[in-house]
């Protein structure tokens, strides 16, 4: 084993998305103090375009796999070109963003490397000449330093790592593998596409998520979950949802923010109606600012956020859309 | 069909965790156990499987022999055996699957079904594993499954709130998320049958190995935050507090 590190870059039509160069930051860094090269590794229809590219993001090296195999996702497939990469580049660590792909297939890759797996690593380092991850455990309730035995492999959570910015000259080498579309166990065979441009709650720099103070959207709360999403709109934010939301049928479960909802790191985190349960907490601590809005100034929620408004989220939400609007325009 | 469970018995999710005296795992006082919730999906994914195309579920679990009481749960609710493979050790996800693999390679199964996530460690990773150490197909975070000529029709969650769907021949592996279905109570004649069921206990077979944790550390704690104002009067204020003082717009 070298000391390189070997980063998935995640793209989305060709592009890399910004979650996969915030690990290729977090790879470049890593393979300074380990005093090795960084390897970007990208696959997938038309990724060619941009491979270059990654040499100003901290990549040493980019390595494509495009082609018919990687066309449609698959988590044998992935797995197995990552796998592959590792052990040629003779990786002492393997990075890809904890994005559902890289949540996916990096455990697959992992094992076939006969290898555990670091998943949603929040920091990285290097101690006594090896690599190691910080990851949240207990839905942040802890924090869990590991190491590996062998090559680490690791997802990094979104939002958490910074991006690099180099200037290295790179040329793309095309990867090869022994297999081909029909030796994969399951490849996607269609994709039912949300709604369109909708931003996913991990994913995203800004979090509005309203709980159940904001009432039945079906009745009552009809407009209060409007203004919600005209504040997400503002901010370009995800709109996130407490789980007796969820529950409730409200919102799509895929908003949901906690323990057994998502956790989410985004720079802005705004809670509004939401109680502040621990569940609820565990999965948005990570933010770097909390903003709450309750009526109840003694709800929990006003523990863990930096700025609070007691009020009504009937008008304290559009009045934070219009002093938003207001700021940004300016 | 046969199907097989896996579950995982883990700190009810109200739980406060300490970092014990080792600072390598946590202070079990005062902590209450439950079934890990997504696994709760995939036990009821089974048994609506069982009802509609006839076979069996069996639950499989690796942790200390108080698991014996989240197996009975998984039994109450309608599962038809359970089988404990033994140890008090913290092991990780990639020690843990080679366990698993292992006595599910023993066992009959056209479907293993697991958790996406244990509320706990959060791997995700466990079942990506075992499906790699048995040579299967995979899919994660379902939520959608049906079988039929003898493959899976899978809607897994992707990025973006998109949904794949993807076919895998049985035998194969999948994980389940919240959205697949509702969980069903135990009921009374299922509590009845957990009483008579056998768990079978066998001490675990667990390779040495894969990621190890170091140390467990508390998150760093929060400044205390203030309360900017009351009602939407507090609005522009708080909103110049992000500009200038939070920097976060
Ligand atoms: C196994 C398990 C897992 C769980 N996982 C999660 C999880 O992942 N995520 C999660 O969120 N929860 C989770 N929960 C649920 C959690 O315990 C709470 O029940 C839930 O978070 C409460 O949601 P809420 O804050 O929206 O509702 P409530 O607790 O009902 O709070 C509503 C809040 O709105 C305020 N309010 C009411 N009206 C107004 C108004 N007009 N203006 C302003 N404020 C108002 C109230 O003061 C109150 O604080 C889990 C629970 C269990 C048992
Ligand atoms: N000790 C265990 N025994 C049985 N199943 C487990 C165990 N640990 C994890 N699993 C299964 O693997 C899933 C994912 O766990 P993890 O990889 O820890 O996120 C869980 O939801 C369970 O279905």
């Amino acid at each position: 084993m070298s000391n390189n590190v070997l980063v998935f870059v995640d793209c989305n039509e060709g592009k890399p998305t910004r979650a996969g160069l915030q690990a290729l930051g977090a790879g470049h860094r890593l393979a300074k103090q380990l005093g090795g090269k960084a390897f970007a590794l990208v696959a997938g229809k038309g990724v060619e375009a941009d491979a270059a590219g990654l040499g100003n993001f901290g990549a040493d090296a980019v390595q494509v796999a495009a082609g018919e195999t990687f066309g449609a996702y698959s988590q044998d497939g992935y797995a197995r070109l990552v796998a592959q990469q590792a052990q040629a580049v003779g990786a002492a660590a393997v990075l890809a963003s904890a994005t559902p792909a890289g949540r996916d297939f990096m455990p697959r890759a992992a094992a076939i490397a006969k290898c555990g797996v670091a998943s949603d690593c929040t920091d990285l380092k290097v101690e006594g000449g090896k690599a190691r991850a910080v990851r949240p455990v207990f839905a942040g309730k802890a924090l869990a330093t590991v190491e590996g035995t062998g090559a680490l492999y690791a997802t990094l959570r979104p939002n958490v790592f910074a991006q690099a910015q180099t200037a290295n000259a790179v040329t793309p080498e095309p990867v090869k593998v022994p297999f081909g579309v029909g030796d994969l166990k399951a490849v996607v065979k269609e994709i039912v596409a949300g709604v369109k441009g909708k931003l996913d709650v991990a994913e995203a720099e800004v979090v509005v998520s309203g709980g159940r103070g904001l009432k039945d959207p079906a009745g009552e709360g009809k407009a209060n979950w409007e203004n919600l999403e005209k504040l997400a709109g503002t901010l370009g934010a995800a709109v996130g949802a407490s789980r007796a939301v969820v529950d409730a049928g409200w919102r799509a479960h895929g908003e949901q923010v906690g323990q057994t909802g998502k956790t989410v790191s985004p720079k802005l985190y705004v809670a509004a109606g939401i109680s502040g349960a621990i569940q609820h907490l565990a999965g948005m601590t990570g933010s770097k600012v909390i903003v709450a809005i309750n009526k109840d100034d003694q709800a929990p929620i006003f523990k863990v956020a930096d700025y609070g408004i007691v009020g009504n989220v009937e008008d304290v939400v559009p009045a934070l859309t219009a002093a938003f609007s207001e700021i940004l325009k300016g | 069909m046969e199907i097989i469970v896996c579950i995982r018995r883990a700190p009810t999710t109200d739980a406060r965790i300490k970092p014990g005296a080792d600072g390598k795992s946590y202070d079990p006082a005062g902590v209450n156990y439950d079934i890990s919730e997504y696994d709760k999906f995939a036990i009821e994914a089974a048994i609506q499987l069982k009802e509609k195309h006839g076979g069996k579920v069996t639950v499989l679990s690796l942790g200390p022999t108080d698991t014996t009481k989240e197996l009975r749960t998984a039994i109450a609710t309608g599962c038809d055996a359970a089988a404990l493979l033994v140890s008090t050790g913290n092991h990780d996800s990639w020690t843990t699957a080679q366990a698993l693999a292992a006595k599910i390679k023993s066992l009959p199964h056209d479907m293993v079904l697991f958790g996406w996530n244990s509320v706990d460690a959060q791997s995700s990773a466990t079942g990506q594993m075992v499906a790699e150490l048995l040579g299967l197909p995979c899919a994660t975070v379902a939520v959608g499954l049906e079988v039929a000529g003898g493959a899976a029709a899978v809607e897994r969650l992707a990025a973006g709130g998109n949904r794949e769907k993807l076919s895998l021949k049985l035998p194969c592996v999948v994980t389940c998320q919240k959205g697949l279905n509702k969980p069903r109570q135990p009921n009374l004649t299922g509590i009845m049958a957990a009483k008579k069921t056998p768990v079978e206990e066998t001490p675990a077979q667990v390779p040495a190995g894969g990621v190890a944790t170091l140390r467990l550390d508390p998150p760093p704690p929060r400044p205390a935050g203030k309360i900017v104002g009351k009602g939407p009067e507090a609005a522009k204020a708080l909103v110049g507090l992000l500009r200038n003082e939070a920097k976060v717009i």
